[in-house]
């Protein structure tokens, strides 16, 4: 075969016109966010100052984050256990957590939005009318399938069996043996699944938007129409936390294989 | 053996996941289901599901499939074609990482900030908009194309559906063997002839699967559309936002009908996409 020195043609004309069709959108957000309200035209801070002076900014932000965090923790809790026992003990049930693990991609946020609120709709007040109830109840569903597929990932590349004989014939318990010998073994799964996780709370709008809550999306569409330019700023702020969350992501599971095809597992959910 | 004791009381281990999936993933399901044939006085009725096969609701469905089928055809044809190009030998490792990781992040970056992203470049006042104007005295809205239609709906599509392409396709890329393509090519083939008879064929259940998941997502997705159009658009899931945002519909068991319609049709590509993806893992190492 002929060796080639550089890149070809070809490859150079399609990279170049798909680098500019995914850069110039990000590019002219961020120069519509440096346009002065008043004159429409570059350079002003003005709409970064009004984001950052909006207390709503702030509020929702902390609720998004918050609600990630325990989204975070609820699964975990769930999930590690449930798939470690699974892997232990019931090997046979994995098809079914499979198939259950693909139930989010034909139950889409909007068709499950419309089945919570007619379950829940005569649910204590504690739980329906807070984010921190309700939506991290639907959250963690939406998490379940990366969590899984991480998890699985994870456990199935250490031998839960010798782990779990020796950590027993030294001593330990359950408890002891799932936090000091288990968790440490599949920390980069678990860590992998909680940055798609976070990535998915922060940007999930229909749930949260049909069940009225107040998050950091919907004040993201709240603004947008609103006010341009700070929408602009809002939008960047936006992407530069997806790009936290899938950069860490990339970061802690850089000796794994496959790490990219996980990160498609996280689009379905938050568009 | 000993195992055989405690086997029987396993399955205990697994049940706050269970129950958990059951509350707030089956249960909404089983209610969504229950409501499309259910009338508005409480009784079983088929007439929602009669609703779904008769104008406007069978437009809407129309829209959205046109729209999901549109951007997965177009968004998966780019992609391939984007991930076929940084695997060539000649394409540098860092163009190739560097698409890699910026897939990953595109295709988890959408709903409102995409949407005003794409606001912000070609909306009426958009930055791209503007320069064509004033630079080169190209008129894109007087030239029919407007970013508030389905079309500029399916355009921002591509903004997600490219790089989930991207990444569920280049593993299957990297799969093909180079020593399939020099014995190919060492009997005289051509990279056409590669293409038609070796590639295409071994790849088409992975790009068969991925089209399928990028018809899905598309098919799914609101909030984007919802942005672009505030919510003034006839796609499914917009009129079943609409009914819950602001009481479009006068039968709210039309709502959960609309919604089942959504799950059926997810469930049939569900249905074509798990026998496809076992046939496409066959070729991976």
């Amino acid at each position: 075969m002929r060796r080639r020195r550089g890149i070809s043609p070809f490859a150079a004309i399609v990279l170049v016109l798909a680098a500019a069709y995914f850069l110039i959108p990000l590019i002219a957000t961020f120069l519509f966010s440096l346009d002065s309200v008043q004159t429409g035209n570059c350079c002003s801070l003005a709409a970064w100052g009004t984001v950052f002076h909006d207390g709503m900014f702030w509020s929702t932000l902390k609720t998004s984050l918050i609600l990630a965090l325990e989204t975070i923790a609820i699964s975990l809790v769930l999930f590690v256990p449930t798939v470690y026992w699974v892997h232990l003990r019931l090997p046979r049930l994995r098809g079914l957590m499979a198939a259950l693990a693909l139930l989010p991609f034909v139950i889409p946020p909007i068709v499950l939005v419309v089945g919570l609120l007619n379950v829940y709709h005569s649910a204590p007040g504690w739980f329906y009318n807070e984010p921190y109830g309700f939506l991290v109840g639907a959250y963690v569903i939406l998490a379940f399938p990366y969590m899984y597929f991480s998890l699985d990932a994870g456990f199935r590349a250490i031998d839960v069996h010798t782990l779990t004989e020796a950590s027993h014939s030294l001593g330990a318990g359950w408890v002891r043996t799932i936090t000091t010998v288990i968790v440490p073994n599949i920390r980069v799964a678990a860590m992998s699944g909680s940055f798609l996780a976070l990535a998915i709370v922060m940007g999930e709008f229909t749930i949260a938007s049909l069940a009225s809550f107040s998050t950091f999306p919907t004040y993201i569409d709240y603004i947008e129409q609103t006010e341009a330019y700070p929408a602009a700023a809002v939008s960047c702020l936006s992407f530069a936390l997806t790009w936290a969350a899938m950069l860490s992501l990339l970061l802690v599971g850089r000796s794994r294989p496959g790490r990219f095809s996980q990160l498609a597992a996280g689009g379905a959910q938050r568009i | 053996m000993s195992g055989r004791r405690r086997l029987p009381l396993a399955w205990i281990g697994t049940v706050p996941f269970f129950v958990y999936a059951f509350a707030f993933l089956l249960l909404p399901a089983g209610e969504v289901m229950e409501g499309a044939f259910k009338s508005v006085n409480g009784g079983w009725t088929l007439s929602n599901m009669r609703e779904l096969f008769h104008e406007p609701y069978v437009g809407y469905y129309r829209t959205s499939i046109d729209l999901s089928l549109i951007t997965a055809l177009a968004g998966g044809a780019l992609g391939f074609v984007i991930a076929y190009a940084a695997s060539l030998d000649g394409s540098p490792a860092w163009v190739r990482s560097a698409f890699a990781t910026f897939s990953g992040v595109a295709a988890n970056f959408g709903g409102i900030p995409l949407a005003f992203a794409f606001i912000a470049t070609l909306g009426t006042l958009g930055i791209v908009t503007n320069f064509l104007r004033d630079q080169l005295h190209i008129n894109i809205y007087r030239d029919g194309f407007n970013l508030y239609t389905t079309t500029g709906i399916e355009f921002v599509y591509l903004y997600f559906q490219i790089p989930l392409m991207i990444l569920v396709i280049a593993p299957a890329i990297d799969g093909l063997r180079r020593e399939w393509r020099e014995a190919a090519s060492s009997l005289g083939a051509s990279r056409l002839q590669f293409w038609r008879h070796i590639g295409l064929p071994i790849l088409m259940p992975s790009l068969l699967s991925a089209i399928i998941l990028l018809f899905g997502n598309a098919f799914a997705a609101y909030a984007t559309a919802y942005a672009l159009t505030s919510g003034a658009t006839s796609l499914v899931p917009i009129v079943i936002g609409a009914y819950y945002t602001g009481n479009v519909l006068s039968n709210p068991h039309l709502a959960q009908a609309l919604a089942f319609g959504m799950f059926i049709v997810l469930a049939v590509m569900v249905m074509i996409y798990i026998p496809l993806q076992r046939r496409s893992a066959r070729w991976m190492k």
